[in-house]
C-alpha cells in the first residue's frame, strides 16, 4: 500500500488511532488513502473497527490520535455538519415525521436554498432513484427498498463528493440487495462520487467495491482490487474471510523463489507458493480455494504432489457441485466443481487423489 | 369457488348455518370468558366508584326538599306570582301552616332552611325561629270549635275511622292528604295514628276542606254538621300569626326564593357555581362580593398551566438525558426521579413548606449571603409561587416518566443523519428529533395537567388564600358548609373542563398521538 501522498488523494487517513475507554485500541495505526472517485469498501467482522473509521470520517466519534483529511483539509475539528459529506445509515434514518419529499428537502433547506431551487433538486434525486411518485409518502408507507432508495437520494441530494454508507443494505432480501448493489455501483460511478461503503457482506464488498479494504483486530489487514483480494490474499485471515478456503497446515520443507515444498502435519508432501513464509522449518497455514482443487489427474503438471483423500458428502447445488472430502487430517475439505456434462460426480466412500497447481496454493502465515 | 359465487345469499358455514352465526357462537365463549375476567374489577369499580361519584355529581340538580317538605304551600304558591310586590295570599299562608307543622315536628325544618339559604342568606334562622313558635300559633281556635260540635272529634280513632273512609277522604282532599302524611311520620315513629292526640293543624285542615265547601254533600252526619257549622266558624289569621313569629314572613322574596327553587330539580346550585343566581327577573349575576368561583376556575386552569409549562421545562432536559446515557446508569438515575413517590405527599408539601417559609431554609441562606435583608425576606409560601413551586416538584415525574419512554424509542441515528445533511445541532434537534418527542409532551401534559387541575392537598397545606384551588372550595363545601349540592354543581363543572379539554387536545394533537412508551 502506498502511503506516498498523490495529487488525487481525496480522504486520507495518517495514523489514526481509536479507544473508546483509554486501555483498548479500537482502530490501531490506521493508513488509508482514497483516490477521488473510487468506491472503496470497508469489509470486516463486526468488532474489527470499520465502522468507528467510518464514524470518525462522518465526524460523530473523534480520534484518538492522528489526523484525517478531507480534499487534502484536516477535518478532525470540523463537526459533521460541516463537513458535507453524505450519509446512508443502517436502518436508513428517514425521518418518519416528514414525507418523502420533506425529507429529500431538508438538507437543502438548512442550506438556505430557495423553495424551487430545493423542489428542482428534489424531484432529480427522486428521479434518479426510481421513485418520482412516492414524495408524498411518508417512510413508514413504503417497503424496505424503497425507503433504501430514498435514504440514498437524500445522501446525494445536496451533492456531496463523499458518501459514506454503513451496512446499507444489511435489511433487505436477497434479490433485493443484489439488485440495490447494482443500482449503487451504477449511481456511484455516474455521479463520479467518492464512496466509502461499510459491510460484512464479502460478496457485497467483492461485487461492488474498486478496492476492498479488509480489516481484522482495528488493523487493515489488505487493501486491494476485489481480484487480487481473492486470487491473492496476503495472510490467513483475508484468505478465511474472503470466499471459501481449505486450510492444511504445516511446515516449510524447502523455499526457492516462486515454489515452496510443505510437509503436512501428516506427513504428505505438497507444492505451494510461499506468501508470507520466508525460511525453512517455519509453521504455515497452506490455503486453496476449493474451486482450484482438481480430481482429475490428467489437467495437472507433470511430477505434482498427489494427496489421497476420501469422498464425505456430495452436495448438488444446481450450478456447482460441492464435495466434502477428507484428506490429510482435515475433515472439512471442500471442492467445487462446475456443472457440466462431462464432470465426475462423486460418490460418498469413494477413493480418490486430488492436485493442484502449485501457484493456486499459498502458503501462508500460520 | 364457484359454488360460492353462485350463490347469492350468505355464505354458510360446511353445516348449512350462515358463517356469520357460528362465527358468532365460535366467539361467545371467548368473550364471555374475558367478561368473567374483569367483571371482579368491573363490579368493585361501579360499586365503590361510579355508583358514588354519580350519586353524588346527581345532588348538583336535585332540589327535592323543598317540594317534600313544603307540598301544599309549593301546590298554593302556583297561583302567586313571582314578580308580586305583595306577600301571598292567606291559602298559601294557611297551607304553609300545615306544612311547618308537619316538618317542625320532624325537624325538617331546619334542613330545609339550610337549603334555602344557600341561595338568600337569612332563610335559615327564619325557619328555625318559626319553627320554634308554630306549634304555639293561634289555631286552636279551629279545634275548639270543632270540637265543641260534637265532642268525639277530639278522639284519633274518629279520625282514623274518617279518613279510612273512601266517601270522606274525597269530600276533604286536604284534610285527607294531612293525615296521610302525619299517619306516616307517627307509624315511621312506632307509634299509632289512632291512639296519638289529634293536633290543631290537622283541624285547621278540616276547617279548611269545610269552609271551601266541598263537604256539602257528605253522608257522614258529625261532617255535615262541622260543614253546616263551618261558615258560621270565628277565623284566625294565619298570616298575621306568621307575621307575628317574624315580620320577614311578609316580605316577598323569601317567597320568591321558595317559589323559584320549588321545583324538583334546579339548576341553582350550577348558576351559583358560576357566580350567578336566579331572581325573579331570570338570571342574574351575584353581588360582587359573592362572585369567588370564576375567578377560582380561572386560577386553578391558569396555575395548573403554568405547573404543566414548568413541568415541560424542567423535564424535558432530565428525560432526554435518562434517554441518552447508558441503560445501567440511566436506571439509576431514574429511581431518583422515582424516589418522590415512595415519600408521602404530605411529607414532601410540608418539606416545601420548611423550605420557602420566611424563616425558613432558602430564606435564612439568601440573608446569610446579604442577597436578601432580614426586614425583606421573600415571601414565597402561602401564595400562588409556592403553590406554583410544590406542585412542579411532586407531578414533575408524571412529565418525566412518558417523556422518557418515548425518547427511548427515538434512534440517536435519526439526529446523526440531520447532522449528515448539514444541520447544526440545534437545527437537528428541532426539526428532526422534537417533533419525534411531542407524543410524550402530549402524554406527560394530560397527566399532569388534569392531576394539577384537580390537586387538593398541597394547595391547602402552601396555597394560603391567593394559590388555593377549586378544589379546596369542593372540599370545604363537602365538608365544612355541607352544601353538597354546590360542592357536586363545582365537580361536575370541573369534570366537563377536562373532558372538554380532552377533547380539544384530540381535535388539535390527535388522542393517537400520545404515547406512554
Amino acid at each position: 500500500m502506498a502511503v506516498t501522498s498523490s495529487n488525487d488523494t481525496f480522504v486520507e487517513f495518517e495514523r489514526v488511532q481509536k479507544s473508546y475507554d483509554g486501555e483498548t485500541l479500537v482502530v490501531k495505526d490506521l493508513n488509508l488513502e482514497i483516490p477521488k472517485g473510487e468506491f472503496l469498501t470497508m469489509l470486516g467482522p463486526s468488532g474489527s473497527g470499520k465502522t468507528t473509521c467510518l464514524m470518525m470520517l462522518a465526524g460523530f466519534e473523534t480520534a484518538t490520535h492522528g489526523e484525517i483529511k478531507l480534499d487534502g483539509r484536516p477535518i478532525n475539528n470540523i463537526p459533521p455538519h460541516k463537513r458535507g459529506i453524505g450519509m446512508v445509515f443502517q436502518n436508513y434514518a428517514l425521518f418518519p415525521h416528514m414525507t418523502v419529499a420533506e425529507n429529500l428537502a431538508f438538507p437543502l433547506e438548512v442550506r438556505k436554498m430557495s423553495k424551487s431551487e430545493r423542489e428542482a433538486k428534489v424531484k432529480r434525486a427522486l428521479d434518479m432513484v426510481q421513485m418520482g411518485d412516492f414524495g408524498g409518502r411518508r417512510p413508514a408507507q413504503l417497503s424496505g427498498g424503497q425507503q433504501q432508495r430514498i435514504a440514498l437520494a437524500r445522501a446525494l441530494v445536496f451533492e456531496p463528493e463523499l458518501v459514506l454508507m454503513d451496512e446499507p443494505l444489511g435489511a433487505l432480501d436477497k434479490q433485493l440487495r443484489e439488485h440495490m448493489q447494482f443500482e449503487i455501483t451504477r449511481l456511484a460511478h455516474e455521479l463520479g462520487i467518492t464512496t466509502v461503503y461499510v459491510t460484512h457482506d464479502q460478496t457485497e464488498a467483492l461485487t461492488m467495491s474498486d478496492r476492498v479494504a479488509v480489516f481484522n483486530d482495528g488493523r487493515i489487514q489488505q487493501i486491494d482490487p476485489p481480484d487480487t483480494l481473492y486470487e491473492s490474499p496476503k495472510n490467513s485471515f483475508v484468505a478465511q474471510f474472503i470466499g471459501e478456503n481449505n486450510t492444511l497446515e504445516g511446515v516449510v520443507k524447502e523455499i526457492s523463489g516462486d515454489h515452496a515444498l510443505v510437509q503436512l502435519d501428516g506427513g504428505e508432501l505438497i507444492d505451494c507458493k510461499p506468501v508470507n513464509v520466508n525460511e525453512v522449518g517455519q509453521r504455515t497455514k497452506v490455503s486453496i480455494r476449493p474451486e482450484r482443487v482438481e480430481v482429475n489427474k490428467d489437467r495437472l503438471q507433470d511430477g505434482a504432489h498427489l494427496l489421497k483423500a476420501e469422498v464425505r458428502e456430495f452436495i448438488y447445488m444446481g450450478d456447482v457441485f460441492r464435495t466434502r472430502i477428507s484428506v490429510a487430517g482435515n475433515d472439512d475439505f471442500i471442492i467445487k466443481s462446475r456443472n457440466a456434462p462431462d464432470q465426475i460426480r462423486l460418490k460418498p466412500g469413494e477413493q480418490i487423489e486430488i492436485g493442484w497447481l502449485p501457484q493456486d496454493c499459498r502458503a501462508l502465515d500460520a | 369457488m364457484s359454488d360460492t359465487e353462485a350463490q347469492a345469499g350468505p355464505v354458510l358455514a360446511a353445516d348449512g348455518t350462515p358463517l356469520k352465526r357460528s362465527l358468532a357462537r365460535a366467539l361467545r365463549m371467548q368473550k364471555l370468558r374475558a367478561l368473567a375476567l374483569i367483571a371482579p374489577l368491573l363490579i368493585f369499580v361501579l360499586i365503590t366508584f361510579i355508583a358514588p361519584i354519580t350519586d353524588m355529581l346527581l345532588r348538583s340538580v336535585k332540589n327535592e326538599i323543598v317540594v317534600d317538605v313544603l307540598p301544599e304551600t309549593v301546590a298554593q304558591l302556583q297561583s302567586w306570582d313571582v314578580d308580586s310586590t305583595a306577600p301571598p295570599s292567606e291559602a298559601v299562608f294557611s297551607a304553609f301552616y300545615i306544612d311547618m307543622v308537619l316538618a317542625e315536628e320532624q325537624k325538617l325544618h331546619t334542613r330545609l332552611g339550610t337549603r334555602l339559604n344557600y341561595e338568600k342568606t337569612g332563610l335559615s334562622s327564619l325557619f328555625r325561629k318559626t319553627g320554634r313558635r308554630v306549634g304555639r300559633f293561634d289555631t286552636d281556635v279551629y279545634t275548639d270549635q270543632i270540637v265543641a260540635l260534637d265532642p268525639a272529634w277530639k278522639e284519633p280513632a274518629t279520625w282514623a275511622a274518617m279518613m279510612a273512609d273512601k266517601a270522606d277522604r274525597g269530600a276533604l282532599p286536604l284534610t285527607a292528604r294531612t293525615w296521610d302524611r302525619w299517619a306516616d311520620y307517627l307509624n315511621s315513629e312506632g307509634k299509632d295514628p289512632a291512639k296519638t292526640k289529634v293536633e290543631d293543624f290537622l283541624f285547621t285542615a278540616l276547617y279548611l276542606d269545610l269552609a271551601a265547601g266541598n263537604a256539602k254533600s257528605v253522608a257522614d252526619p258529625r261532617i255535615a254538621a262541622a260543614a253546616a257549622a263551618a261558615p258560621g266558624f270565628e277565623t284566625v289569621d294565619i298570616r298575621s300569626q306568621f307575621a307575628k313569629a317574624d315580620k320577614d314572613w311578609l316580605d316577598p322574596a323569601v317567597w320568591q326564593t321558595i317559589k323559584i327553587f320549588s321545583s324538583r330539580f334546579t339548576n341553582g346550585y350550577f348558576l351559583n357555581a358560576v357566580d350567578l343566581q336566579k331572581g325573579p327577573d331570570g338570571i342574574e349575576p351575584r353581588p360582587e362580593s359573592q362572585q369567588i368561583y370564576l375567578m377560582l376556575f380561572k386560577r386553578t386552569l391558569f396555575m395548573s398551566l403554568v405547573i404543566t409549562g414548568s413541568c415541560i421545562l424542567l423535564g424535558y432536559p432530565v428525560a432526554w438525558i435518562l434517554a441518552n446515557l447508558p441503560s445501567r446508569t440511566a436506571n439509576l438515575l431514574m429511581i431518583l426521579v422515582l424516589l418522590p413517590f415512595w415519600t408521602s405527599l404530605l411529607v414532601r408539601t410540608s418539606a416545601w413548606k420548611v423550605m420557602l417559609q420566611q424563616q425558613g431554609v432558602i430564606n435564612d441562606v439568601l440573608v446569610w449571603l446579604g442577597i436578601v435583608d432580614d426586614a425583606h425576606r421573600l415571601v414565597m409560601i402561602n401564595n400562588q409561587f409556592g403553590t406554583i413551586v410544590a406542585m412542579t416538584h411532586i407531578l414533575l415525574p408524571f412529565m418525566i416518566l412518558p417523556l422518557y419512554s418515548v425518547m427511548q424509542t427515538i434512534p440517536p441515528s435519526y439526529l446523526r443523519a440531520a447532522k449528515s445533511l448539514g444541520a447544526t445541532n440545534w437545527t437537528a434537534f428541532w426539526r428532526v428529533y422534537f417533533p419525534q418527542s411531542v407524543p410524550g409532551i402530549g402524554a406527560g401534559s394530560i397527566l399532569v395537567f388534569i392531576l394539577a387541575i384537580g390537586y387538593y392537598i398541597t394547595p391547602e397545606i402552601v396555597g394560603g388564600t391567593t394559590g388555593t384551588f377549586i378544589s379546596n372550595r369542593i372540599a370545604y363545601h363537602i365538608s365544612s358548609s355541607l352544601n353538597w349540592g354546590l360542592g357536586a354543581a363545582l365537580g361536575s363543572i370541573l369534570l366537563g373542563v377536562v373532558l372538554l379539554l380532552y377533547w380539544i387536545y384530540d381535535k388539535i394533537v390527535g388522542i393517537d398521538n400520545v404515547k406512554l412508551g
